[in-house]
């Protein structure tokens, strides 16, 4: 072991790990669910060590590098080539993707 | 041309780059032979390593040939036309899994591309057609880049080559294993939390993280937008430099990619080992105190040590700093990296693109099987911590917090460049090539293999691995940490370093076990993974 490693109160339960596969939109096995929630615990437990810093005066970084907004030139430009594009859709219709139906139905 | 020997093709795969440029201008080799002697080298020993995903021996010969008519055509045209040809022109390179070449695979290691064709290139594929370096393929990596072994790939882990029993590190195993291997001379990786450095350290070769925003990400697969660079592989600095000269640059379908100048020292590095030395004189390195913590294997602390001593030898300035934040890298890093992810990774539903798991039941159902199915155990993980951090009533105490103290953590790095420190210097992993399976029982345990290089992409910068010897017969990198936009420097740093140990014995080492993966019956590193 090279850095120390943080064991503290569990925080999430199965309906958590529930939830979360939910909003995630992952189906999981249930062994998977079972497995996730003894990992998930544990790495969480690894993120306790920040409750450590002090950090109510430190402002946020979202990105590392400075850069004015560039914006580009309003060129007319080719865009991808519609049949390579939809050559890859695991169901089409012409030149449309074939989705499931969100409303109505059952 | 008269064909070659297989023994003389064998001997231009164990050339650098830099060798190559000038036998392609003299005209003593062509690039269709170059590329034909490393596809015949790679499709030979690759059972035993299986870097690569794909290889395409077709598209290869042809860039080949594009280039050598270049090549005729410069000859001809005189002396400056032939100097204009970039350093990379005619050179063979391998990709990454994630970066898109159009009409070719880019799996990213996952299930869940399986059989997605690329319609457009990446903006690097771009840049390397320009420069008239050979695609050869893809290499293997671990599913989107999380990973630190390989052994997150769909498609079976990758080999060490100086140990067919260990891992080649990760997630770019497969592009620093080819270059150790003399299957290819250089390629490129990305790095989001040390996926270049980490296994060039592993692999005994030299790899780069340039700064954020120095390489497009376009056609690149993204795992974590603030976080991910492409960098080049090599076995050497100078290999490594003239790649990454190749691909950098702003590019404006890469908005983070920032318009500054991509210095011409990366492709004049001194070729002669004592000018390159020279460089150190009166330079200043940092060496962080928290790279080197209580219980960091023994021969990598060594190594590492007799490397800076070598340093100081040759008239640099070393002293003892401080990252005091350093500790707390690695868990802002496993929320701010899956949070990100879990974004990201959201794109891929099983509607435009890649696996799609389709049972005639409603448009959840079917989401909620294309990802189960479709992601592997690492990413499913990250892909849930980061929905997790992100989800209501966490956001602050999670995700919030990761990016102040994140905040902290750049601030360290600020303290030194403004006292003037030219780069860091620290190991790049702390511990060797380790045994398949010996970290993936425990998440924790191969995220702890990132703890010397993440911090570096938390606060955006460059940072590179150059080998510095062996322990346990297997290979130490030490890593130069730069201020951003120093990738020069670094390089600089790394050649100088070799330059002072070029009379080392570790030095003209070749990977042990190459001579096994010329053995038709050599067990895929698969198999031999499995048998543990």
């Amino acid at each position: 072991m090279v850095f120390p490693y943080h064991r503290g109160m569990a925080t999430l339960t199965r309906a958590d790990v529930e939830h979360v596969a939910h909003l995630a939109r992952l189906g999981l096995a249930e062994h998977e669910l079972t497995e996730l929630e003894g990992q998930l615990n544990h790495i969480l437990e690894q993120y306790a060590k920040l409750a450590e810093l002090d950090t109510d005066d430190i402002p946020p970084t979202a990105q590392v590098i400075e850069l004015e907004t560039i914006l580009r030139d309003d060129v007319v430009r080719t865009s991808l080539d519609p049949a390579a594009v939809l050559a890859n859709a695991p169901e089409r219709d012409g030149d449309f993707f074939v989705v499931p139906a969100i409303l109505g139905g059952d | 041309m008269s064909p070659m020997t297989p023994d003389a093709a064998d001997a231009l795969t164990e050339l650098h780059a830099h060798d190559l440029a000038g036998a392609l201008r003299a005209g003593i080799v062509s690039a269709r032979e170059l590329a034909a002697a490393h596809l015949a080298r790679t499709h030979r020993t690759d059972q035993g390593l299986h870097a690569w995903l794909s290889i395409d021996d077709e598209r290869a010969l042809a860039e080949a040939d594009a280039a050598d008519a270049r090549l005729s055509a410069a000859r001809a045209a005189g002396p400056d036309a032939l100097a204009a040809l970039h350093p990379m022109h005619g050179v063979p390179v391998a990709l990454k899994d994630l970066v898109s070449i159009r009409g070719g695979q880019a799996t990213a290691g996952s299930r869940i591309l399986e059989g997605y064709i690329a319609p457009y290139d990446a903006h690097i594929t771009e840049r390397l057609r320009a420069a008239g370096a050979v695609i050869l393929g893809k290499t293997n990596m671990d599913e989107f880049a999380m990973g630190s072994s390989t052994e997150h790939s769909a498609y079976g882990p990758t080999a060490n080559p100086w140990d067919l029993g260990r891992v080649p590190g990760g997630s770019s195993g497969g592009s620093a294993a080819a270059v150790a291997a003399f299957q290819t001379p250089v390629s490129i990786g990305t790095d989001t939390g040390g996926s270049i450095r980490q296994p060039a350290s592993m692999c005994g070769v030299t790899g780069m993280r340039p700064t954020y925003g120095r390489v497009s990400r376009y056609g690149i697969v993204a795992f974590a937008s603030s976080l991910d660079q492409v960098g080049p592989f090599g076995r050497d600095a100078r290999d490594a430099a003239a790649l990454l000269h190749a691909v950098a640059g702003r590019d404006a379908r890469d908005s983070t990619s920032a318009p500054i100048a991509v210095p011409d020292d990366l492709i004049s590095l001194p070729a002669g080992d004592d000018e390159a030395a020279g460089w150190l004189r009166g330079k200043r390195f940092g060496i962080p105190a928290e790279y080197f913590p209580a219980g960091m294997d023994a021969g990598v602390d060594a190594r590492i040590r007799e490397g800076i001593a070598a340093l100081e030898a040759a008239g640099a300035v070393v002293e003892p700093v401080s990252l005091p934040h350093t500790e707390y890298a690695l868990a802002a890093y496993y929320i701010v990296a899956p949070a990100e992810a879990s974004s990201n990774l959201a794109r891929y539903d099983g509607v435009r693109f890649g696996h799609s798991v389709r049972g005639g039941g409603d448009y959840l159902s079917n989401y909620l099987a294309t990802r189960g199915r479709g992601f592997g155990p690492e990413v499913k993980r990250r892909i849930m911590l980061g929905t997790y951090a992100l989800s209501a009533g966490y956001y602050d105490a999670f995700y919030l917090k990761a990016l102040k103290v994140r905040t902290l953590i750049k601030r360290d790095f600020d303290l030194l460049w403004g006292q003037g420190f030219d780069a860091l210097v620290a190991p790049t992993a702390p511990s060797v090539a380790f045994e398949f399976g010996a970290k993936t029982a425990d998440p924790v345990e191969m995220y702890l293999a990132d703890a010397c290089t993440l911090p570096v992409n938390m606060a955006g910068l460059p940072g590179i691995s150059t080998p510095c010897g062996l322990s346990d017969g297997l290979p130490v990198g030490l890593q130069f940490i730069g201020a951003p936009w120093s990738e020069a420097a670094l390089f600089r740093a790394a050649r100088a370093y070799e330059g002072v140990t070029a009379g080392s014995a570790w030095r003209s080492m070749r990977p042990r076990d190459l001579a096994a993966l010329e053995d038709p019956a050599v067990p895929t590193p698969a198999e031999r993974a499995a048998r543990r």
